[in-house]
């Protein structure tokens, strides 16, 4: 790129050539009024604002849309710019209210902010003012549409960052209104992006509306806990309460966006559930009491347990720091037992891996990526924010291959597809593999002996066999599948023939961190050797007689809740670590008020093994601790060595060592070995093909009454392609019972002709779901 | 009259035939011949340029841009797909020529446009019609296939490598249609409205590729430069100002109607063709070329002949041609209101100054004209019209604005006496 001199306000410059004007002035640091510009969307230059001076052309021209030539002189505040840009706030000011107290923008409005620069005192219009209708975007966006100026960056999100046009500006003129199509809801899981993008009250938070004046807000920096990318979050505080939650703008995690489950599951935090005393349940009855007498409580009784007939069990949302000293403890007492993949069922790698598990590549790469294979992903609802990368990468032309056991829409173009049921999952990425290997004139490695290389396998290879950046990745399904073993070394395979970069999805916001800081039999912080001892499912499957829990809701978070509840109420003493009662009400003996991630530091390592720690931004509510804290008091009281942290930092150095960040780097690796690959069975009856919805994957999310009541938290339905529905004489929209193996079901019926012949998908990590059983292998499905 | 000896009517002789439209008048008379040489005999696309530049054609769309040079920005070595479109969305009003060149000589378009293929290395071209004319948009969809099947249009014409499919595409009415970025929008399957320039449609046009955008007329034009060459027609009008025009001539004359003329000829006697004045009535105003263009007073206009130089140098533009004649019992407000109104309607909403300020401007005047006026209504909308003048994407501002700045100009007497006198003064 050409290198081009020009002056801006009398400031000499060098841009390259290709620039806008704006752009040349951000550089510079020079501020040009602006509504349409916004530096991740398409250049529209409606609004007209940034109108400035170039010397030698005959009007005043947009700088956001002119690009720079060689010599051009501009003037952003000379008397000529400044009369267009104020000719051009007095017509956004003619129909737009002016009642800014009302509005639930006031105080951080551009357009409040510049019609202070650039407005007259009094307004020239004495005609009527237009009122729009609001319109119904669902429960987290509301409207007040007569406030719109027509900017489109909420139409031009939708079409380019968010993959789907939910807003449209149907009308002509002054009839020009932004909105849904035929009134259906927003449903985007990105949707809440449009708040802030918008520059007026036009589109506002629903559940924040009316509650604070940003002016009232101190904004903490805090790090999202749900899924594995680790948005930077800037959390809104007043009076000790978390009051909105927006993006804090990280080039290199989330650019300057948010998924909705991590704007809005603040909401979640706040409720009448929150466990606020330590609870220790006494004859059947629940009393609250004091800390150290919980406490005193608990060590006791786990002194008379011997260590291998303890079970630790984290989920994958709680701090490294937690996870480091669960680990410690229960090490500590000479017990290896303690595990944080909850939803998995093939723990087969864990002699077979050299490191953790990770992405593989660096976050960012995703968007510039020239051939990709996903395998077993639910990108847009488990990974929204990495799926807009992948978008990305799509509309740069890069080609996206899929093998899943279910479709559901991506938003973008898919260069090729298989989807199959989840038994075939390997066998389909066998194929893949020989026929890369076929094509690439390579022997065919044996765990692909079994492969067919179809046309659609044929099809990915050459796919895979072009470009020059390419990847493979697995997801969340892959991972919690029967014969996750097999899929990640095929998949392996895939990569090394294809000369791609092989990644793990991280499940979710600590999946990296928590085996990093050794919460995983037999493997310690950082790799180093530990004690041996029960996987998650081995924990469950047999009822140990104590369990100690760190937020885990074993009916939502387990791959097979009806096992892991038989085996909770079996035990003889339950102590649960939660910001929540929840239903552990039902099978604990102890409750310990945990913080959730505002009341409490901690450490959160994305999929990319960024390391990434935070402060609390709202102190404990009630008598709640941090559980690191909660861990360290038990490893005294129990009389180990080594818990002597004061703060959560010198945990994380003892975990991690001085330099966190190489130290997970070194230790991430995909690479696995010795993996056997079995043939498939050739499956009989029906399989059942589960996911976790969107919005239940962990404790604070479920409690999130906004999230709860949009389209992706509708109650599970039984899908099923039209082929089953006949074959089982259901009906579309009528009812089916299903069974795996505990007690019925009756659910809706959904036909999904997407969905391979023979499976019944139904989602798992649902309260109504939880009686069912495994997330894979057999089902039944009959008639009511 | 015949296409083969040179007479001033370039677009319209064939109105005169029986079945003026069908492709049997049409090659009868020669129609076809400039295409098949050019093909056959593979004329250079510098040369036909070449001809038209010399030949003065200038865009009888609206802005009178030399078609020569215009045909010469276009990337024709680009080995991609690359269009041409042709504008018959005629929306302005005032403005009906080119669906008389679409009912009466479709055939001369379609031919204009496979020269515009073959010298712009398009191998597929649009004709976006205007959505509220359909029993001309059905003459055109029957003349295309007429061509198709005579092989004038599709695979290897006559023979040779050259390919050309032509498409019609029917648009819903909206006067923003027929500007050339909102018409490619329309063309996609997207709301019609204007694009941001640069990127030109010469590197960034229909579906992203090269495009060359001309108005029907201009199209229409190019086989008779082809096949007369570009000396001839320039010869027909005056310096650079070449050929004829066909002037849609309504109002308060005797006989409304389409008249192609020289450019260059004296307003007055363009007037009697169109049988004068209506009778006993004295001439007041003209609107020169379509409501966008200023108006002129009737002394201004006996003045002036038909040219865009002439009509430019006089303070209006001549635009698409459409020649608005009023007489002394028009109401320039009232007139204004109306027009007003309709850039009002119109507006595609896109942009802040024309959205907000065209209705702005149709609501002052429209007050003025209901007797409720106010002292300062002239200055206020003088001052709004030149705060959108030059502060949009397209030139609908402009064209919404010039009309209330030279009517304030022109005839602001009958405004102040409307909001003193609360009364028409005529
Ligand atoms: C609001 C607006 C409406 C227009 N409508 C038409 C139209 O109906 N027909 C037309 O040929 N040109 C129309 N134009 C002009 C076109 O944008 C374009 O300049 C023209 O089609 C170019 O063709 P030419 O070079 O052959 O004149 C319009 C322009 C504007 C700004
Ligand atoms: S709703 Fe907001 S973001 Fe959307 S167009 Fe209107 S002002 Fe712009
Ligand atoms: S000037 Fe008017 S018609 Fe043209 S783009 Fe702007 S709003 Fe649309
Ligand atoms: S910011 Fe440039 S026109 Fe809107």
């Amino acid at each position: 790129m050409a290198t081009l001199n020009i002056e801006i306000d009398g400031r000499a410059l060098q841009v390259e050539s290709g620039d806008t004007i704006m752009d040349a002035a951000n550089q510079a640091g020079i501020t040009i009024p602006h509504f349409c510009y916004h530096k991740k969307l398409s250049i529209a230059a409606n609004c007209r604002m940034c109108l400035v001076q170039v010397e030698k052309a005959p009007k005043p021209l947009p700088a956001c849309a002119t690009p720079v030539t060689d010599g051009m002189k501009v003037y952003t505040r000379s008397e000529y710019a400044i009369n267009a840009q104020k000719s051009v706030m007095e017509f956004l000011l003619i129909n737009h209210p002016l009642d800014c107290p009302i509005c639930d923008q006031g105080g951080e409005c551009t357009l409040q902010d510049l019609a202070v620069g650039y407005g007259g005192s009094s307004s020239r219009y004495q005609e009527i003012k237009r009122v729009v209708r609001d319109k119904n975007l669902g429960p987290l966006i509301a409207t007040d549409m007569t406030r719109c100026i027509h900017c489109s960056r909420c139409v031009r999100f939708g079409q380019e960052i968010a993959g789907v046009m939910e807003l449209g500006m149907p009308g002509r003129g002054e009839h020009t209104e932004v909105m849904p199509f035929l009134e259906s809801q927003v449903a985007s899981e990105l949707s809440g992006n449009v708040i802030d993008l918008c520059p007026v009250g036009a589109l506002t938070s629903k559940p924040f509306r009316y509650t604070a004046r940003s002016w009232e807000l101190s904004r903490r920096p805090s790090i999202s806990p749900h899924d594995s990318l680790g948005s930077n979050l800037e959390v809104h505080v007043k009076d000790n309460k978390v009051m909105r939650v927006l993006p804090r703008e990280n080039e290199d995690v989330n650019e300057c966006w948010l998924a909705d489950r991590d704007r809005f599951s603040y909401e979640g935090l706040n409720t009448a559930e929150r466990l606020t005393q330590p609870m220790v349940k006494y004859n059947g009855q629940w009393m609250e009491t004091t800390w150290q007498a919980a406490l005193e409580f608990v060590a006791d009784k786990l002194k008379t347990i011997p260590a291998e007939q303890i079970g630790a069990l984290s989920t994958p949302y709680r701090p490294a720091e937690e996870l480091f000293l669960l680990q410690k403890l229960m090490r500590g007492m000479g017990s290896g037992n303690v595990d944080h993949r909850l939803r998995q069922s093939d723990f087969s790698l864990d002699d077979k891996a050299h490191g953790g598990f990770w992405l593989g590549m660096p976050v960012t790469y995703m968007s510039r990526l020239n051939r990709m294979l996903v395998v077993g992903a639910n990108l847009r609802k488990d990974h929204p924010l990495m799926a807009h990368r992948i978008r990305e990468s799509v509309r740069w032309y890069g080609e996206l291959n899929l093998i899943n056991a279910h479709e559901d829409e991506f938003l973008g173009k898919v260069h090729a597809k298989r989807i199959v049921a989840p038994s075939q999952l390997a066998s389909t990425l066998a194929g893949v593999c020989r026929a890369l290997a076929e094509l690439k004139a390579l022997p065919v490695p044996d765990i692909a002996a079994h492969g067919v290389a179809d046309d659609t396998a044929r099809k990915m290879a050459d796919s895979l066999s072009g470009g020059e950046t390419r990847a493979v990745f697995l997801g969340n399904m892959a991972q919690h599948h029967p014969s996750y073993s097999q899929i990640h070394a095929l998949a392996q395979e895939v990569s090394r023939l294809a000369g791609a970069s092989f990644g793990v999805l991280g499940e979710a916001a600590n999946s990296v961190g928590a085996v990093a800081v050794g919460a995983i039999p037999g493997c310690g912080a950082l790799g180093q050797p530990a004690l041996k001892g029960l996987n998650a499912q081995q924990m469950l499957a047999q009822p140990l007689r104590a369990y100690l829990l760190l937020s885990v809701e074993a009916e939502l978070d387990t791959h097979d809740p009806v096992a892991a509840i038989a085996s909770i109420n079996a035990a003889e003493f339950v102590v649960m670590m939660s910001p929540y009662k929840g239903k552990s009400l039902d099978y604990a003996d102890v409750l310990l008020p945990i913080a959730p991630w505002t009341e409490t530091s901690g450490t959160f390592v994305n999929t990319e093994g960024r390391v990434q720690s935070f402060s609390a931004v709202v102190k404990p509510l009630g008598e709640t601790r941090p559980a690191w804290k909660v861990l360290r008091v038990l490893g005294n009281l129990l009389g180990l060595a080594g818990f002597e942290h004061n703060d959560s930092k010198e945990v994380l150095r003892d975990a991690l060592g001085d330099t966190p960040l190489g130290s997970v780097q070194a230790f991430l690796d995909n690479e696995v070995s010795g993996v056997k690959v079995e043939p498939p069975s050739p499956g009989e009856g029906l399989e059942r093909v589960a996911e976790v919805p969107i919005y239940q994957t962990d404790a604070v999310v479920r409690r999130s009454p906004s999230l709860q009541m949009t389209l992706d938290a509708s109650l599970p339905v039984a899908r099923m392609n039209s082929r089953l529905i006949a074959k089982l004489g259901l009906q579309e929209n009528g009812r089916v019972s299903v069974r795996q193996t505990a007690s019925a079901l009756t659910l809706k019926v959904q036909r999904d002709d997407f969905l391979p012949d023979n499976c019944v998908r139904v989602p798992s990590g649902h309260p109504l779901t939880a009686g069912l059983g495994p997330m894979f292998g057999p089902i039944t499905a009959e008639p009511v | 009259m015949s296409l083969l000896k040179p007479t001033p009517q370039v677009c319209s002789w064939t109105q005169a035939l029986d079945h003026s439209a069908s492709l049997a008048t049409y090659v009868a008379n020669g129609g076809y011949q400039a295409l098949r040489r050019v093909v056959t005999e593979q004329v250079s696309g510098d040369a036909i340029i070449a001809e038209l530049k010399t030949s003065a054609l200038r865009g009888r769309g609206g802005a009178g841009f030399p078609t020569g040079l215009k045909w010469s920005f276009m990337p024709r070595a680009f080995p991609g797909d690359k269009y041409i479109v042709c504008n018959s969305d005629e929306g302005e009003p005032g403005t009906f020529k080119d669906r008389d060149i679409l009912r009466h000589n479709p055939h001369q378009l379609i031919e204009g446009m496979a020269i515009a293929g073959y010298v712009l290395g398009a191998r597929v071209g649009y004709n976006y019609i205007h959505g509220e004319i359909f029993e001309i948009y059905d003459i055109f969809e029957r003349a295309l296939k007429e061509a198709r099947e005579a092989g004038y249009l599709g695979d290897n014409l006559f023979g040779t490598d050259f390919c050309f499919q032509l498409h019609a595409h029917h648009g819903y009415g909206a006067y923003i249609c027929g500007e050339e970025t909102a018409l490619l929008e329309s063309i996609e399957g997207k709301k019609g409205q204007p694009r941001f320039k640069p990127p030109f449609p010469a590197s960034f046009g229909l579906y992203g590729k090269p495009t060359t955008i001309n108005n029907t007329e201009t199209l229409a034009s190019v086989p008779w430069i082809v096949q007369h060459g570009g000396q001839a027609f320039l010869e027909l009008g005056k310096p650079n100002n070449g050929g004829p025009k066909l002037f849609s001539v309504s109002g308060h004359v005797n006989k409304p109607g389409n008249y192609e003329v020289p450019l260059g000829t004296p307003f007055a006697e363009l007037l009697e063709l169109a049988g004068g004045v209506r009778n006993g009535h004295k001439l007041k105003a003209v609107i020169p070329g379509g409501s966008s263009a200023p108006v002129l007073p009737a002394e201004v206009m006996m003045d002036c002949t038909m040219d865009f130089d002439c009509i430019a140098k006089a303070g209006s533009m001549l635009g698409s041609g459409a020649v608005i004649v009023m007489d002394e019992t028009v109401c320039m407000v009232r007139a204004l209101e109306r027009l007003s109104y309709f850039y009002f309607e119109e507006s595609c909403g896109q942009c802040t100054p024309c959205r907000e300020g065209t209705g702005w401007m149709y609501r002052v005047i429209h007050r003025i004209e209901h007797g409720q006026g106010r002292p300062e209504d002239m200055e206020l909308l003088n001052s709004v019209a030149g705060r959108i003048g030059g502060h949009t994407i397209c030139a609908l501002g402009d064209a919404a604005a010039m009309p209330v700045q030279s009517f304030l100009k022109h005839f602001g007497r009958e405004f102040e006496y409307h909001i003193e006198q609360k009364r028409c003064m005529v």
